[in-house]
């Protein structure tokens, strides 16, 4: 119920009272309306823009935010207001709703914005009146698209338990993703081309010899041509095959139109096999081999042109319907009109209507052959008349699917740029991680750095707390009780000291990584590749100090377990940054869980960082660090952006 | 002679050419085809009425509602209706929203009559809250006055079966198709039969408004629950 009929309540009830004389049986109860409070006005101020209203109007829809209690967590006690932090030009649809009971979408609004601000307010969008439905419809489909095709794009990194057939898969639908593959693709698309010009030379008349008459070459040189379309068939056939085995799902696969084609394409050839004994059915044969020329097709797994042309032909089938449907009509009536005319005339060619036909579908179209011409005056004014409007029709419903056509070239257009541009984005995704997690680290020297120095100087302490706002601290701390959690699993060379593993940067990481001699380790974490920040000065502070409890052979033994939740921690590190950034953005969506083969050549990016040589404060927290060899102490790196 | 032939072609041409210009427009002459589409609309835009309601004073006066009541109950009106007046079709849209199992058209139309005192065809906010004091506020006298005016479609002080019958299927209409038990053809019809033995005291075949008052008054139930509104508002 709308919610302006609400107010009609009071007049519906009132006039039930017409039915009372007639009713035989003792009407219900009224239900009495406890707490009947006066209608009062309430401001809702939303980022500091003051909006008021009856309450009443607000209590029309119970089941929205600001229709039900749930505004009451948003009642400022000192101002008697509610305060929401939004945005308030969006809100001023929303409280409109509630005025007018229609939602409305204005254009200019973002359309992600805009539905987080209805899923706020507790609004289904549905409800968005018919004025603007359409639009809103049209935005919400260009927006799923546009992320669907980000979607897509991560869907090329490579699992590393694929089966064989899971890989054969990949290779057949993504070429870019292996040599192999690429391989495949060319040697492929060589041979439809080959396939296709050999069918056209086939029928080229070559050289006559000086007996007969010319003949097409194809039966000239049979034997060469049938060799060659044999190859062609092996290949297309070896090809199909391998698909249907690779094809994950064998039954959608053979539905599909590619599949269809590569039958259509190779079947000919084995009806021919069959049948070249039977002499009735060499017309047959011959018709078959007209279908050859569907091996064209095939290229449309090559151009990615020609799917979009196909695609724009499929969502325009309605239009192209239309077009059909109305050329129909008018050659119809044209066809009629101009037999009619010329009907008085002698040896004319319109013998009958159909016969017109041919003469209103050629002038219609304006190719005007001249093979059939009206020659009464009534049937040349007919005969303009036709070849304008003509014209016309055709270019009526052309538009329609031009417009389709440029849309969808334009998306795909707009993926493939994407595409190009993901390293450059991958790049500053990159960057805005690793100045997080340098700032941690950072943070952490100089909350080590205190915490050696607490009992002295008070206002150093204080000074370099200082550098750090509320949020960061907190969010420190947080890892470095995170730290102080993990514990290693495996005893180690000094039971004294408690243990616990150490966000660490990746350089050193790395380092430890490679000398511990564990490359073929899967690891975790593609977002490792993100923490280039070197903050050199506590790692080598730490590697420094224990160099000397030099690790005997056992430590490289240890390694494999303590790197392994080494990864983890790094992961965790890498997974609680991750959060903040990509909440709205979903092609940031880097899935963490998905293990990644660790690059273990250096990453483009590193951030400069210059070392500060280090006392050799004692640290009250033991590592069990891996032993890094002293080279890279004191090192400067300039930043490779 | 191919000149003659051509003269034949070319008067027998000009003169198909005529003959279909001139039905064309004789056509047109007699309204049948209209080449332009946009005489209808002009006269619509003229007759939106904006209507403004008697001042809140004198509102008071003549209803039985406080200011208050008045304000609350004119921000409604003029919510939904903001041109002022309330047209059959628009009062048909509201009724009906409020019973969208059956068809409440018939009846709205009865109503929008009963509500229309001064049968100007449409409902400003004066008979709208004329008639919610009477409905709300005013003695069962005035009530049953209401219901009399409502039930005599030709408003002529008499309601006869056939009134009173297509007043019965109205009702009925709105209940719609599922209902227990099922709705059958010839219930209102008994029902008016009812209706007409228990308030046609002189079995004349129509009730005056005497009859009406007195047999309602009569009767408990009727009177009972003609204070069943008293707290709508």
């Amino acid at each position: 119920m709308a919610a302006g009929v609400a107010a009609w309540l009071p007049f519906a009830r009132a006039a039930a009272i017409g039915w009372m004389p007639v009713a035989n049986l003792p009407m219900p109860v009224a239900p009495t309306e406890k707490n009947k409070r006066q209608d009062e006005l309430i401001i809702l101020n939303v980022s500091g823009r003051r909006f008021q209203t009856w309450r009443n109007t607000l209590d029309r829809y119970p089941d929205t935010l600001l229709g039900s209690s749930e505004k009451e967590f948003f009642f400022n006690e000192e101002t008697k207001e509610y305060f929401f932090d939004r945005d308030p030009d969006v809100f001023r649809s929303v409280l409109n709703f509630y005025r007018t009971g229609k939602l409305h979408y204005p254009r200019y609004e973002c359309i992600s914005s805009y539905d987080e601000e209805l899923a706020f307010f507790g609004i289904v969008p549905e409800i968005i009146g018919d004025c603007c439905y359409e639009e809103y419809k049209d935005r919400k489909r260009e927006n799923a698209e546009r992320l669907m095709d980000d979607q897509e794009d991560n869907k090329d990194a490579k699992l590393p338990n694929m089966t064989f057939r899971e890989t054969m898969w990949r290779a057949f639908e993504n070429p870019h993703t292996s040599t192999m593959a690429l391989v495949f693709y060319y040697v492929t698309g060589f041979f439809i081309a080959v396939s296709v010009i050999t069918n056209v030379v086939e029928t080229v008349p070559c050289g006559s010899s000086p007996n007969m008459k010319e003949v097409p070459c194809g039966e000239r040189y049979t034997v060469a041509f049938f060799c060659m379309d044999t190859a062609c068939v092996m290949i297309f056939t070896v090809e199909y095959l391998m698909r249907l085995f690779a094809a994950p799902s064998r039954y959608r696969f053979m539905r599909s139109v590619m599949s269809i084609i590569d039958v259509v394409a190779i079947l000919p050839y084995y009806i021919g096999l069959v049948m070249t004994d039977n002499e009735d059915v060499s017309g047959a044969f011959v018709t078959l081999r007209v279908f050859r020329v569907f091996r064209i097709f095939k290229f449309s797994r090559h151009s990615q042109g020609l799917r979009i042309l196909g695609y724009t032909l499929k969502s325009c089938a309605s239009e192209l319907g239309f077009l059909l449907f109305s050329l129909t009509m008018a050659i119809i009536i044209f066809a009629t009109v101009m037999f009619y005319a010329e009907k008085g005339s002698s040896s004319s060619k319109f013998t009958s209507i159909p016969a017109s036909f041919w003469y209103t579908i050629v002038t219609m179209t304006t190719l005007g052959y001249g093979d059939m011409v009206p020659k009464t005056i009534a049937g040349k004014i007919f005969g303009s008349i036709c070849s304008l409007s003509g014209v016309l029709v055709i270019a009526l419903p052309v538009p329609v699917i031009v417009s389709n056509f440029s849309r969808i070239y334009h998306q795909n257009q707009r993926a493939d740029k994407r595409r190009a541009q993901k390293k450059a984005r991958l790049a500053r995704i990159r960057i805005s991680k690793t100045g997080s997690s340098n700032a941690f680290l950072h943070s952490k020297r100089n909350g080590l750095f205190n915490e050696a120095l607490e009992f002295t100087v008070r206002p150093e302490e204080q000074r370099l707390s200082k550098s750090t706002s509320l949020l960061e601290s907190q969010h420190h701390h947080l890892l470095h009780c995170l730290e102080k959690t993990t514990v290693s699993a495996h005893a180690l060379p000094e039971p004294n000291q408690s243990t616990n593993h150490e966000f660490v940067d990746e350089q050193y990481y790395q380092q430890s990584y490679l000398e511990a001699g564990l490359q073929s380790y899967p690891s975790r974490s593609p977002s490792l590749s993100s923490q280039d920040g070197v903050t050199g000065t506590c790692c080598t502070r730490r590697s420094k100090k224990h160099h000397t409890p030099l690790p005997n052979a056992s430590a490289p033994a240890h390694m494999q377990p303590l790197t392994h939740t080494h990864q983890q921690c790094l992961q965790e590190l890498s997974t609680i940054h991750i959060q903040p950034l990509s909440t709205s953005r979903s092609s940031l969506n880097m899935r963490v869980d998905e293990p990644a083969p660790l690059n273990c050549q250096s990453s483009q990016i590193t951030t400069a960082i210059i070392s500060i040589p280090t006392p050799p404060v004692t640290t009250p927290e033991g590592d069990a660090h891996l032993p890094a060899g002293p080279t890279h102490q004191n090192v400067v790196k300039v930043s490779a952006l | 002679m191919l000149n003659a032939i051509w003269e034949t072609e070319g008067l027998q041409t000009v003169g198909i050419v005529v003959l279909v210009f001139a039905s064309i427009k004789l056509l047109h002459l007699l309204g049948l085809i209209s080449f332009s589409e946009d005489s209808v609309e002009d006269e619509l835009e003229l007759s939106a009425v904006r209507h403004r309601p008697e001042g809140l004073e004198q509102l008071e006066a003549q209803t039985r509602f406080s200011r208050k009541e008045l304000q609350i109950l004119y921000r409604g009106f003029k919510n939904e209706c903001p041109s002022g007046v309330v047209n059959e079709e628009t009062f048909k849209d509201i009724y009906s929203q409020f019973f969208p199992q059956g068809d409440a058209s018939t009846y709205a139309h009865f109503l929008f009559n009963a509500f229309d005192t001064d049968h100007n065809g449409s409902v400003s906010f004066e008979d709208f809250v004329m008639g919610l004091s009477i409905l709300l506020r005013g003695t069962i006298q005035e009530k049953l006055n209401w219901a009399f005016n409502l039930y005599d479609i030709n408003k002529d002080g008499y309601i006869t079966k056939e009134e009173m019958l297509d007043i019965m299927k109205a009702i009925y209409d709105m209940m719609g198709k599922c209902t227990y038990p099922v709705l059958k053809e010839e219930t209102p019809r008994q029902h008016v039969e009812v209706f007409f033995q228990k308030m046609d005291k002189n079995k004349d075949g129509v009730v005056t408004i005497d009859e009406f008052i007195d047999c309602c008054q009569n009767d408990e139930n009727i009177m009972r629950s003609m204070h069943l509104f008293e707290n709508v508002l």
